[in-house]
């Protein structure tokens, strides 16, 4: 389950599809798992009218979240000592997002990430780091 | 954001994880969770974050007896400030979140979380004019006072809606 620091090189890449076609229901799932219940996220008439963006869109937690799950699909449970992203773009209903870890660095039974995720046009939507414990 | 107690408890991190569309067995099954590594049903690494439902003053939650800024019969219930730092506020947006696991949480624990402002920053933005960051620094500490998992989030508060 988890990596093995012999068994893995600098610029090895794993990549999972993190979400096709994201639907607004997942995203009020994850507002109410999260307790983030700002409107922009599930209220289309205040994100229309008061907010100003054409439709809700994802927390940025969610599409952190989903990134996380293909980490730990890749380091193994248990395994990240950090986790750390920049948001770069909004995350809409209908995204289909790709999220991919490159090896940077193996050092003392760590690995370090870097991590991306992009949506279905190839922008860049969140950007970040990770560390894992390696066997 | 205070939180005196985030107990966390096994059907959150079920439901955490199936918001996240992770259908892991070691977020919902005991047996399984037995024979992996941690032994024992775990948090999502992002699960931190749902303090918020424990924090009795969040301001992106409906509170009783309280006007809420989401639509009903108009577009909002109330003209408000958004909250500044931490995570997206109305009318700010989530910037950055970083986490730092000392070890992974799982259901028995009883946290707590205290944060800190970190520093203020401004920035010209193409897409939505001024930007200002403001850094929040959470410490989440078990039920022995442990520190379990650091948390640094960055909000942004737009001038106008990022254009698209």
């Amino acid at each position: 389950m988890a990596l093995s620091a012999s068994e893995l090189s600098v610029g090895d890449t794993y990549t999972e599809c993190l979400v096709e076609d994201l639907k607004r229901t997942q995203i009020v799932m994850y507002a109410g798992a999260s307790g983030d219940y700002n409107p922009v996220h599930s209220d289309e008439l205040f994100t229309k009218e008061i907010a100003g963006y054409p439709s809700v869109f994802a927390h940025g937690m969610l599409t952190m979240g989903m990134t996380g799950r293909m980490l730990t699909n890749y380091v193994g449970d248990g395994r990240l000592t950090k986790f750390g992203v920049r948001f770069t773009s909004q995350v809409w209903p209908g995204d289909t997002l790709n999220s991919t870890a490159t090896v940077d660095g193996i050092e003392d039974g760590i690995v370090s990430l870097n991590v991306e995720t992009t949506n279905q046009d190839g922008v860049k939507v969140l950007s970040g780091y990770a560390a894992a414990r390696l066997d | 954001m205070a939180v005196d107690k985030f107990p966390v408890e096994a059907s959150h991190i079920m439901m955490f994880a199936r918001s996240v569309g992770d259908d892991n067995q070691i977020y919902h099954d005991d047996e399984y969770a037995k024979g992996t590594e941690p032994g024992t049903v775990i948090a999502p690494p992002t699960f931190a974050q749902a303090s918020a439902q424990f924090d009795p003053d969040y301001s992106l939650r409906p509170k009783v007896g309280q006007d809420w800024f989401g639509s009903g019969k108009e577009p909002t219930g109330i003209k408000r400030e958004a909250p500044s730092g931490g995570g997206g506020g109305g009318g700010g947006l989530h910037a950055e979140q970083h986490f730092e696991y000392h070890r992974h949480l799982k259901p028995g624990d009883v946290l707590t979380a205290t944060s800190k402002p970190g520093e203020t920053w401004e920035k010209e933005g193409k897409r939505s004019g001024k930007l200002i960051f403001s850094e929040t620094v959470t410490e989440y500490r078990d039920q022995t006072g442990e520190l379990v998992v650091t948390a640094r989030g960055v909000g942004v508060r737009t001038e106008r809606p990022v254009d698209q």
